[in-house]
């Protein structure tokens, strides 16, 4: 980032740096004054920073302070279990749905010599339909607002007579979304790669199922790893939508806690700074195998030196995705 | 004439427990555990009473009535209602499993069997009678109106007509589809959200001149903040809450009123009120009747 | 089905509204994403961590904790959002000068949380661009302003289209948040208003409620693929 703020503008010479200085404190003291008058003074007039109103959340004497963390912690747990199992499932789905696309894509292409024809025709149309399906399905649940994708499901599946948990309503409403998404972060991956590791795949001998497997899966994930830590973080956030079918997580919790305390400010920016801080980290990590992945790469002479465009697409969409 | 035989029965069974169990003022270990009961078998009640486990569908977020604190169980008015069936059923009141039911899915939770009865501020009206059926009632509400101290233009639901006037409710709610039939135009006078406090929030902060849902539910924040709010008239509802249940299940339907009438004679339910939301000096009332159809 | 022709002006109105809050919000995301992203990029340093701060606040926060901050934080300072009635715009969307502030709030909050995400796009989108590009223009004299103004940003812009696509259809799903903070009649909001409220049966609400939003994603979504795909040509 150092190397793009300085290809923009000279190196500052020392009038440069003078204009710099001053104009950085001016602005430093702009929005300090902005600050003060736009948001402390409303703030503090309705006496928003009163520690009755705080003390339970940041003060261990309050009498509540205990309980209300117990409280959050159980969201917080919460809001881990959903994520972790929304991610694996994701995961798992995803993958299995790009080797699906991949596959489905090369069967369409083949020409089933050494079947009856009538056969061979019947063949290639289910492929072809197959694949369009694949392709509907995907273009549908990542056209639906997550949102509407968990109500649906959590409205939906008892409707046709299957009750779980809310937990697992939460888990497979994020699943359809987030499987679709990582499966097109994949799929895109895969088809990335320079075509010479396929044909190179199929020269010695490997099967479509093997090489994908082999050769092309491993690649795609290693490229994309950047794109799917951010989509784990979009699945973070997305959990905090489990309100809309009382699943308890942390916003939800939070929801009961400010029922009792009456301090709804103060318990989300609480909530929003415990957010920030995880998801914070996961960005971070995300940037350093991004960072590490890319010096591996050059050192390695690997052909793929940028993801291809589709990842950046992706990328973007992921942590653009449903809040 | 079964049921009345099986109550009979069940009533003589506490009976009898309560007189061995004389001077133990320990209520939740009285008259409980498997077989402490004889139902009818193959009833809801003998299913229960096996299980020695219940699922019970109340609101997380009415003061008064279903809130869960800080504590992390709900407390109030309904929860204390369903405990007194709930005691009635020979279960301790440790094996009864919370769980939320807000406005909108109480019917399909009764139906899917997500939960044996909701205890919700749950109204009893026609159209829910379609789905399921309701015990009780055992209590009589009425929607009524909230606004700021200082307002006069609002006497009751004829001041949204003009079309100015804003008001809030919760999403779902029977409050929310009543007052639509005076509100002249929904874009730009009804807000609605998951939950009243921030109804009230947005009364408190200006953004809405009312808030309107049952009169007992108002009363409890009004008496949280008595300078601030105040009703805006009469009740222009009669909204009568019942337990809800399995349409078909008439005789857990019937034990159930059973147990309501005993409680409003026994004093229970004037205590349960008392403890909960009768502190925030909504009356009480004579015991309803409950209506057996 | 009948529910889909009976209430056919319900869903009609719900996408309508749903249209208005993307169209407006996605004019605003890319407006105040431009100004974060020059934040970020520009010389001075306290400018700089704004920009900086502004993107990790609100790209790690859940956008209902943003939805909740626009609908209950502006009041508490003061501000019902008034300063959006903007004369002349509130005809088209009628929505927008309304006595009742819960449509600008939602407004607001998408505006801000999507902003992080066009500056990142539009960032990526400089990224793209060979610093040979910016290095010839420094050469040349050109100052900051002049540089992005005439070599950087007319380049950059061509990488950026597709990132800001996706992120106008994240947008445009997100959007769905807003029934659930007080905008009565969006099409997420119709979805539990029809089922839960009025007891349609579920499928068929849910199939309308569906078509409603692809009908704004998909297209959006194949275009972008055609750029794309045109652009990898190009390339």
């Amino acid at each position: 980032m150092s190397r793009q703020t300085s290809v923009l503008y000279d190196v500052p010479g020392p009038r440069q740096r003078r204009i710099t200085l001053v104009s950085s404190v001016a602005a430093t003291l702009l929005l300090l004054v902005g600050a003060y008058f736009l948001i402390y003074r409303p703030l503090d007039d309705k006496g928003q920073f009163s520690m009755e109103l705080w003390g339970p959340l940041i003060d261990p004497s309050n009498e509540n302070f205990s309980q209300v963390w117990d409280r959050l912690g159980l969201g917080l747990k919460n809001t881990l279990i959903a994520a972790v199992l929304a991610i694996v499932s994701s995961l798992v789905v995803g993958t299995l749905l790009a080797v699906l696309r991949i596959q489905l894509k090369s069967l369409t292409r083949r020409r089933f010599v050494g079947f009856a024809t009538p056969l061979a025709y019947l063949l290639r149309g289910l492929s072809v339909l197959l694949s369009a399906v694949t392709r509907v399905c995907v273009e549908v649940f990542r056209g639906l607002p997550v949102v509407i994708t968990i109500f649906f499901v959590a409205r939906g599946f008892p409707e046709f007579g299957v009750s779980f948990d809310t937990l697992w309503y939460l888990v497979i409403g994020l699943t359809i979304y987030n499987s679709v998404v990582i499966g097109e972060i994949l799929r895109s991956g895969m088809e990335g790669l320079p075509g010479g590791q396929a044909e190179a795949a199929a020269a010695i001998g490997l099967s479509p199922l093997q090489s994908t497997r082999m050769i092309l899966l491993p690649q795609a994930f290693r490229i994309m790893l950047p794109a799917l830590i951010s989509q784990l973080v979009v699945v973070l956030k997305d959990t905090s939508l489990g309100f809309i079918i009382s699943y308890e997580e942390t916003l939800n919790i939070g929801k009961q806690v400010i029922g009792v305390l009456e301090n709804p400010i103060q318990v989300y920016v609480v909530i929003a700074v415990l957010f920030i801080a995880v998801n914070y980290s996961l960005s971070k990590l995300a940037q350093y195998v991004q960072h590490r992945l890319s010096r591996g790469r050059k050192t390695a002479g690997t052909p793929a030196q940028n993801p291809p465009p589709a990842a950046l697409m992706s990328q973007a969409e992921g942590a653009g995705g449903p809040i | 004439m079964r049921i009345t035989r099986v109550a009979a029965v069940a009533a003589a069974a506490t009976l009898a427990l309560g007189l061995t169990a004389c001077g133990g003022d320990d209520g939740s270990s009285e008259g409980t555990g498997a077989g402490s009961k004889s139902f009818a078998a193959g009833s809801t009640m003998e299913r229960l009473n096996k299980a020695q486990a219940i699922k019970i569908g109340t609101k997380f977020d009415q003061p008064g009535f279903g809130q869960k604190g800080l504590s992390g169980k709900p407390e109030g008015f309904d929860v204390e209602v369903a405990k007194i069936i709930v005691k009635e059923l020979g279960i301790p009141e440790d094996k009864i499993e919370w769980v939320e039911a807000p406005s909108k899915v109480r019917e399909d939770v009764i139906v899917n069997g997500t939960v044996d009865l909701v205890a919700a501020t749950y109204t009893i009206n026609d159209k829910r009678k379609e789905r399921i059926a309701f015990a009780g009632p055992y209590y009589e509400a009425g929607q009524n109106i909230m606004v700021k101290k200082d307002d006069t233009a609002i006497t009751g639901p004829d001041s949204f007509k003009d079309g100015t006037k804003k008001v809030c409710s919760v999403t779902g709610s029977t409050p929310a589809e009543t007052i639509k039939q005076y509100v002249k135009d929904v874009a730009t006078q009804l807000v609605l959200f998951d939950t009243y406090d921030k109804c009230r929030d947005a009364l408190k902060g200006g953004q809405v001149d009312a808030v309107t849902t049952d009169n007992v539910i108002l009363l409890g924040y009004i008496a949280k903040d008595e300078a601030s709010f105040k009703l805006a008239g009469d009740n222009f509802t009669k909204e009568p809450y019942g337990i809800g249940v399995k349409k078909e299940d008439t005789d857990f339907r019937n034990f159930i009123n059973d147990t309501l009438e005993k409680a409003f004679n026994d004093g229970s339910w004037k205590k349960a009120w008392d403890d909960t939301a009768g502190k925030f000096g909504a009356e009480l009332g004579a015991a309803p009747t409950v209506n057996r159809y | 089905m009948n529910v889909l022709i009976d209430k056919f002006d319900v869903f009609a109105g719900g996408f309508w509204l749903t249209l208005q809050i993307c169209l407006l919000a996605a004019i605003g995301a890319l407006l105040l994403g431009a100004v974060v992203a020059v934040l970020r990029i520009s010389p001075v340093p306290p400018l700089r961590a704004v920009g900086t701060a502004y993107v990790n606040i609100f790209r790690n926060m859940p956008l209902t904790v943003v939805m909740f901050f626009a609908a209950f934080g502006l009041p508490a300072l003061g501000s019902n959002a008034d300063f959006l009635r903007l004369p002349g715009l509130d005809a088209v969307f009628n929505r927008l000068g309304t006595d009742l502030p819960y449509f600008r709030f939602a407004l607001i909050a998408l505006v801000l949380y999507t902003a992080a995400f066009v500056c990142e796009a539009l960032r990526s989108g400089v990224n793209a661009v060979p610093p040979g590009q910016a290095e010839a223009a420094r050469s040349l004299g050109l100052t900051f302003s002049q540089n992005l103004r005439h070599v950087v940003l007319p380049q950059s812009w061509k990488a950026s289209v597709v990132p800001l696509g996706s992120v106008i259809i994240a947008m445009i799903k997100n959007s769905a948040l807003a029934g659930f903070f007080g905008v009565v009649g969006d099409l997420a909001q119709t979805a539990d208003q029809l089922t839960s409220a009025e007891g349609f049966a579920f499928v068929p609400v849910a199939i309308g409620i569906s078509i409603g939003y692809l009908i704004m994603t998909v297209p959006l979504g194949a275009l972008l693929d055609r750029i794309e795909k045109r652009q990898a040509v190009a390339r």
